[in-house]
This record gives structure tokens, sequence and C-alpha cells, in this order.
């Protein structure tokens, strides 16, 4: 039978887990590890930043700038969602 | 020690080449599973990438108590299923890493890490100059996610009220939502390497 080790995290495991841990969906041994790796890895803590100003950034796009088109399929999405 | 718990073993030792072979070895019973339960050749397919990228993600919480191959249809049929509930949906096949793999090594690490974008100023990223570009790579992206980052994003709701509003689950919803950020950061990216 397999015997999995624990292992640390590497980097590109751990990128793909930034949604998930901004997310709170990570488990708390998974959590664990990825802020483990976190602080001993610079590179991972800059793409975890740049991921937060990306937030923050598309935080900062107004709905009315957003072309027409956008803007028609939120609200029926919105309706859509309200009527049911 | 049985033929897949080798290969296995070394996919998580990070061995590429033990992971494109798993992957051609499954690619048909794989797709007739996933075809069998969505409604075209090119969800499935979708379905079958998906499958994978579930694999990659959750390797060292599988814990060995099932097979391999009963482990990967379980999550081949979870995909599937959520795929054809949300036939337009769709599970994107354009970004599907955080990062360029070719900016890892064959450990995993680092190879070409990215620039800090406020290294060289003391200044926060220009927002000003960056929403253009940002607003238009929101509006390119594909309809799920495009729709997901809006929500979440840019109208501030909670995990479960998007959920709500598109009727999806809530683990689509973070996959939809990682790809979309991914995308956008990588414009971003761009943008501010231009401007340096």
């Amino acid at each position: 039978m397999l015997s999995l080790r624990r292992k640390d995290l590497v980097c590109q495991q751990a990128v793909e887990l930034v949604t998930d841990y901004l997310e709170g969906a990570l488990s708390r041994r998974d959590r664990l590890r990825f802020e483990f790796h976190l602080r001993h890895c610079p590179n991972c803590t800059n793409y975890l930043e740049q991921i937060r100003i990306t937030v923050q950034l598309t935080g900062m796009i107004e709905p009315d700038e957003l072309s027409p088109e956008a803007r028609a399929e939120l609200t029926d999405l919105y309706r859509q969602w309200r009527s049911e | 020690m049985d033929v897949d718990a080798e290969w296995l073993s070394r996919l998580l030792d990070g061995d590429e080449d033990a992971f494109v072979m798993l992957v051609a070895q499954y690619k048909q019973p794989m797709l007739r599973l996933a075809e069998s339960m969505t409604s075209n050749r090119a969800v499935a397919e979708e379905v079958v990438q998906d499958t994978w990228i579930g694999v990659v993600r959750g390797i060292d919480r599988f814990e060995g108590r099932s097979s391999f191959k009963t482990w990967l249809f379980g999550i081949l049929v979870n995909r599937a299923r959520s795929a054809s509930s949300h036939e337009h949906s769709e599970l994107p096949i354009d970004t599907v890493h955080a990062v360029d793999p070719l900016r890892f090594d064959a450990n995993g690490q680092w190879a070409d890490p990215l620039d800090a974008w406020t290294e060289d100023s003391n200044d926060r990223v220009d927002a000003a100059s960056l929403l253009p570009a940002l607003k238009s790579a929101l509006e390119d992206l594909p309809p799920r996610q495009r729709q997901i980052v809006l929500l979440r994003d840019v109208e501030g709701l909670s995990h479960d009220e998007a959920c709500g509003v598109l009727g999806i689950s809530i683990g689509n919803q973070r996959i939809l939502l990682h790809r979309g950020r991914t995308r956008l950061r990588e414009i971003l990216e761009r943008q501010i390497e231009k401007v340096d």
C-alpha cells in the first residue's frame, strides 16, 4: 500500500492554493502548511501580495464603468436570482 | 506495490514524466466516462482536464484508502456532474495554472520569480493607469469567470451570495474565481512591466 509522506509545499503548489487560502477554504492542516511555506518564501509571498493588489484594483472598477453588455448581464443575473 | 502506486509516488516527488504517463494512460477511460455524463465531447474534454487539476491540487490529500483509479474517477464524476448541471458554466481551458509552469524549475521552485510590483518606488502601484487595462481584461474573461469576478470583487458579494446568484457550487465558484483573478493578475503584470 502506498504510504504518503507529509511533504512541504513547493512553490508551484503553493501558488495554486492562494484563492482557497483567501477564501478560507483550506483545511487547518493545509492552511498551516501554506502559511509555513509563505514565511520561508518571499517569492510566493510576493505572488499572494499581487493577487491581493489585483483584487483591490478590481474593487476600484465602478460598475458604471462597465460596458452596457457586462452591466446588463449582471442585472439579468440579479433578477433571475430574486425571482427564484 | 501496484503500478499506480509507483506512478503516484513519483508524481508526489514532482516527476513530470510520471504525470504525463498517467494522463496518457487514463485519457480514453476518462473521456468515455466524461462523455457519458455530459452533452458533448468538448465539455467532456474540459471535465477531464479539470479532473487533472483536481488531482494535482489534491494529490497529497489522497490517502491511499481507495485505489488511485477509484479516487481519480470519483473526482471526474464530481466534475462531470457539476459541468452537466451547469452546461454553460464553461470550465475554461485557457488559464489552468496560477503561474506559467515555465517559471518553475523541475522541483516546483521558482526559477523565474515575479518582480515585486512596489519595489521601485514608495508609492503603491499606480491604480489610475492600470484600471483601463484591468477593466478590458475583465470584460474579456470567459462569461462564468467574468460573472464571478464581477460579483465578488467588483460588487463585493460574499461567496455564498455569489453562488446563490449564479446557482453554482462553492467549489466551482472558487475555481472560476481563481482563474479569473489569475488572468487579471497576468494582465496587470504585463501592464506594469510595460511602464517600467
